[in-house]
């Protein structure tokens, strides 16, 4: 069943995927655009990394509401972080620091979301109860996020069928985190209760380019309320993946849609190979029930080794062990990810648990890399009765960490006998991934005690419609009949500008291709001229549309009388230029032909040209081409 | 019709009830709800009783709760029953001769509860067994024997609980327990405190008094630090005093020893509201050792002797004196029959002119009045002032550097020992536990400012 071979990326196909039984859903969590913060009156979306104050926490796990405790909360506590959090004064309150109970959520905050639930095509829940949710890796001073599940069962239209979309939750946004050297793990707190919905899709995406594609869908769709927050980490995607025989693992945080295909790819990539490594043990006789593995403490061993990070923690007094897998020669080699092995399963959670995260944090026997001499491997396998076909790992640091990064070695180990561990990964800027914590279970959610259940009123639907964008594939749908030109359609589909398009097109009877140029090309034409079009906004759109319509401007004016406005900052009457009357306009003719006249002219073809363009040179925006053409016989084949 | 049992439908009245009722669906079915827009999956969840009658609360398989409009639903299918029950696991408190034994008295509050989410009601987690599973390391540190005295609310604790719980100390040092532990709410603890502070004196043994800020059943708690805290501070500490052991700063870094007597809660929420006032607390306390910052206290003995005189007489009320307060206060009070009012007046113990003939009232009533201050810190000063010489005429006690509500305390023990107003005098000015202080230490006012130059470096070097 495992014989398929991962192809470089770019030349999987989608049977391939198919092959492996390729499967993928997104969590996509999206900043909401409000004033303040979720459950305090904190400002939102000021980042700075000054702080005023700092204040040391701990994380304790607590029980679940089944009696016991939650894996990754364990996880966590075997870590015993110190976790740090830096406070500016501006953007925390003592809410953020839990030292104060929540406020009453914002109800901006809250319109906004259920505005996208709606135009996702949710139900929205008629009461909404806030839950917490644990994390224990300090991201949330709590301990916990607060969220709420306010709309469930929508759908997004993706290619000719529908995307389910499971549940939306309203949460506070966490930490950024700014270090997590040893012991110590810093946080910074500006962005921490900001308001952020969370999207879940259904896991029906089969190849990676389909993951991204149905991002950008979404993005779409939240884009067009013009509500949420643009720019670098305000969309965060989740990403899940398994294949056939897998586990459904979390990639977390994903910062850019780009990065999505290649990223699924190498966690298709790590499961499906990790399955091909359990047959490998399997053929070689290793299951969970055979699985060996053995410690020794080989501090006084390797006393006067060369290889600098072993000689750093010699001298430093630290602790060496050395850990023995049983029949796992070469397996530390296995490819898992394009260039990663299945050694980093291993680093990495040595890194995380037992807090070993200056790396390389250990070394082994498969390595090909020099670390230490053949003759000190030699050493070891004699002091430890290693075999042939067996695996050494070397790996050192205090006596607690040390203790506790065995431990992992092992476990980590001998999950490769029963397959796919559940975890949630981070993304790596090359499109791999590494591990960041067990993933957590349905036992870490609680209600939250401090607020309330909250009504969702008819009312307050009925407001929310009020200012509720039109969903922007039905946009697209009208654009494509209506015959805008293409490379408008999609842009004016999410525009602010897509109401005032409707209006120029229902009720002042525009051609629906001058308005949609006029909206989304000309803003462009003008920032190429080197004109600030910040100032821009819809009114004055709208001013000009309307003059246009009312034969105030001439279609050729459009582009400077827009651009006027633009450099102005403001619509006035003044822009729009008196149009000539008859007897300007021919002496204009006339003054242009003598000067034309004069001028000496080889190709006579063009002479038509050029006096077209010397009179709208003077004419532009007080007479329609169309009249000057006319006029002078001037038609442009 | 059978006899429908209200139990089966927990907070649950109105539409809601009905429609559960309609549909047979009692709290903890596992049920498929269809409505008007969609069908939900879940576990049926018992209501608070203070939400509304329209809705229905649902426990859906991600672990999140939604309530749905009661008016809406079609049709309930019913899959089974799954009754949640919340239990905290218990392991035998390991016993080791070498070590201290310590005794945990509860009376309540959430350093010694839990709370079951599903139905909101609160379980305490308080048997040894139960609190070794939660906290590990006091094993560490003592042999531990809990009793649950009471299960109230800190503001609920009264006479009754103080009084029992002075005897049940009382009981435990006869015993020979080498320190004592009193789980504790937080709103109330400085009043249980002060009490305890004069209900028994000489004790050879630490009693300390331990809450927590944050309940226990949230991961950045401060109830797991401030129980080893107060622990530790039991078992290994020389200190024989009523104390009250909670977070030092906000940061989990060490706790105080306060002063049973000196001690208040001054913020509703922050970790590190009990402060000292109008002097220092007694010690630090971290995880492995309890560091004086002061001389002058109580040192444990090994005996077990101990004095307990567990009375009280609840006649006496405070007064939070508020400028244009009309004399009908003090009236109503002489009016029902109370013995002693302690007046928290204003700067050096200030009340208004038109209270006068009140507090002549009250002297000739037989009503002791005794002033303190609504600065709380600083002494009460009667002679600079004339107001402060005329009140004195009419029979107003100066407190000195008494809190309020340590001088509502020691008032009610006082009259729960004697009537007569010149032996409950003499009991409340002769200091017994540092309630009055002969002087007040130049550092024991430090209330810092912030935005100030000096402060913001302070609090940035430090993580306060």
């Amino acid at each position: 069943m495992y014989d398929f071979i991962f192809k470089p990326f770019n030349e999987m196909t989608g049977a391939d995927y198919k092959k492996v039984g390729f499967k993928s859903g997104l969590e996509i969590h999206q900043q909401l655009l409000t004033e303040k913060k979720l459950f305090c009156r904190c400002p939102a979306g000021k980042y700075t990394r000054e702080f005023d104050a700092e204040i040391l926490r701990h994380m304790r796990p607590t029980l679940s509401e089944m009696g016991v405790y939650d894996g990754t909360a364990l996880m966590e506590f075997k870590t015993k972080k110190n976790i740090i959090y830096h406070i500016k004064r501006e953007t925390v309150c003592t809410y953020e620091m839990d030292d104060t109970p929540p406020f009453l959520i914002n109800e901006d905050a809250l319109d906004i979301a259920i505005g996208i639930g709606m135009l996702y095509n949710c139900n929205v829940v008629d009461e909404i109860h806030i839950a917490r949710k644990q994390y224990l890796d300090g991201s949330i001073p709590t301990g916990f996020q607060r969220t709420a599940i306010y709309a469930l069962d929508g759908w997004i239209p993706y290619k000719d069928r529908k995307v389910k979309i499971v549940q939306m939750s309203i949460e506070e946004d966490s930490c950024r985190e700014v270090s997590d050297i040893g012991h110590d793990r810093v946080y910074l707190t500006d962005r921490l209760g900001m308001p952020l919905i969370e999207t879940v899709t259904e896991p029906a995406m089969k190849t990676p380019q389909e993951v991204a594609e149905v991002a950008w869908q979404c993005s779409k769709l939240v884009r067009s309320t013009q509500k949420v927050r643009r720019g670098m980490g305000a969309a965060r995607e989740d990403v899940n993946v398994s294949v056939e025989g897998g586990t459904r693992v979390e990639i977390k945080g994903v910062p850019q849609i780009t990065l999505i295909p290649l990223l699924t790819y190498n966690e298709a990539m790590r499961q499906w190979n990790l399955l091909r490594l359990r047959e490998e043990l399997k053929n070689r006789g290793i299951t969970s029930e055979t699985f060996k593995a053995e410690s020794y403490d080989i501090t006084k061993l390797l006393k006067k080794v060369h290889y600098a990070p072993l000689k750093n923690a010699a001298d430093l007094g630290m602790k060496l062990s050395a850990v023995v897998l049983k029949g796992f020669k070469d397996l530390l080699h296995w490819q898992t990810q394009t260039d990663t092995y299945f050694s980093k399963e291993i680093s990495d959670r040595v890194r995380v648990i037992a807090c070993l995260t200056n790396i390389p944090n250990l070394i082994h026997s498969d390595s090909k890399s020099d670390t230490i001499t053949s003759a000190d491997w030699l050493k070891i396998k004699k002091f430890t009765n290693a075999a042939d076909n067996d695996t050494m790992i070397i790996v050192w640091g205090s006596e607690d960490d040390v203790q506790t990064a065995v431990k992992e070695i092992i476990i980590r180990a001998k999950e490769a006998t029963i397959g796919i561990p559940s975890e949630t990964r981070q993304a790596m800027s090359d499109g791999t991934n590494g591990f960041e914590r067990i993933l957590p279970g349905a036992d870490r959610m609680y209600p939250d005690t401090d607020l309330p259940p909250k009504k969702i009123t008819k009312e307050k639907i009925q407001q929310i419609k009020s200012w509720l964008p039109e969903q922007f594939w039905k946009r697209i749908e009208w654009y494509i009949k209506l015959q805008i030109p293409k490379d408008t359609i999609e842009e004016l589909s999410i525009s602010p500008y897509a109401e005032l398009f409707k209006k120029a097109v229902n009720d002042w009877k525009i051609n629906p291709t001058t308005i949609a140029v006029f909206l989304i090309q000309y803003p462009k034409r003008l920032r190429k001229r080197g004109v600030t079009t910040e100032w821009l906004n819809e009114s004055m759109f709208e001013e000009i549309l309307k003059s246009y319509a009312d034969k105030k401007i001439p279609q050729d004016a459009l582009l400077t009388t827009f651009q006027t406005v633009a450099e102005l900052g403001m619509f006035t009457e003044e822009v729009i230029q008196n149009p000539a009357n008859e007897k300007e306009v021919d002496e204009m003719i006339n003054s242009a032909k003598s000067d034309c006249y004069k001028m000496t002219i080889y190709n006579q073809n063009s002479k038509s040209i050029l006096l077209m363009g010397m009179i709208m040179k003077k004419l532009r925006g007080k007479v329609p081409a169309k009249v000057i053409a006319d006029k002078i016989g001037f038609s442009n084949k | 019709m059978a006899e429908i049992n209200l139990e089966d439908y927990k907070g649950y009245r109105g539409v809601a009830l009905n429609t559960l009722q309609k549909f047979k669906t009692p709290i903890w079915s596992d049920v498929e709800i269809l409505t008007e827009e969609g069908s939900f999956k879940g576990l049926i969840l018992p209501r608070s009783e203070t939400a509304d009658e329209f809705h229905i609360v649902l426990k859906m398989p991600i672990g999140y709760n939604i309530g749905i409009a009661a008016e809406k639903i079609k049709d309930v299918k019913i899959f089974g029953r799954k009754e949640a029950h919340y239990k905290i696991p218990e392991k035998d408190f390991p016993y080791d001769p070498k070590k201290p034994n310590v005794k945990l008295l509860g009376t309540g509050g959430t350093i010694a509860s839990r709370l079951d989410y599903r139905t909101g009601a609160v379980i305490p987690a308080f048997s040894p067994g139960e609190l070794y599973g939660s906290v590990p390391e006091l094993a560490d540190i003592c042999n531990l024997d809990t009793e649950k005295l009471y299960g109230v609310f800190s503001e609920n604790m009264g006479p009754e609980q103080w009084i029992g719980l002075a005897e049940a100390i009382g009981r435990e040092i006869e015993k020979g327990v080498q320190g004592i532990v009193i789980g504790h709410g937080t709103d109330t603890m400085h009043h249980t405190a002060a009490i305890l502070s004069f209900m028994v004196q000489d004790s050879p043994v630490p009693i300390v008094m331990v809450g927590s800020q944050r309940s226990s059943d949230r991961p950045s708690s401060d109830a797991a630090l401030n129980l080893i805290h107060s622990v530790t501070t039991a078992a290994i500490s020389d200190i024989a005093e009523v104390m009250v052991c909670m977070f030092g700063p906000t940061s989990d870094m060490y706790g105080l020893l306060h002063r049973g007597t000196r001690v208040r809660k001054m913020h509703s929420s922050y970790r590190s509201t009990f402060r000292t006032i109008g002097d220092i607390p007694i010690a630090t306390v971290s995880r492995d050792k309890v560091t004086p910052i002061r001389d002058d206290y109580k040192r444990r003995r090994f005996d077990n002797d101990v004095k307990v005189n567990a009375v009280f007489d609840d006649r006496v009320a405070i007064v939070y004196y508020y400028p244009n307060m009309k004399p009908d206060m003090i009236d109503s009070l002489i009016d029902n029959g109370y013995k002693g009012i302690v007046i928290a007046g204003t700067g050096l113990g200030h009340v208004n002119k038109p209270l006068y003939p009140a507090l002549k009232r009250a002297k000739e009533k037989g009503v002791a009045v005794y002033m303190t201050v609504q600065t709380l810190w600083g002494y009460v000063q009667m002679y600079v002032y004339d107001t402060g010489r005329d009140m004195m005429e009419l029979g107003v006690i100066p407190a000195a550097n008494m809190l309020p509500e340590v001088a509502y305390m020691k008032l009610g023990w006082a009259f729960g020992q004697t009537d007569d107003l010149e032996k409950v005098k003499e009991i409340m000015l002769t200091p017994i536990a540092g309630e009055i202080t002969e002087r007040e230490p130049s550092n024991g006012y430090l209330i810092y400012q912030g935005g100030l130059p000096e402060v913001e470096e302070f609090i940035k070097q430090y993580r306060k």
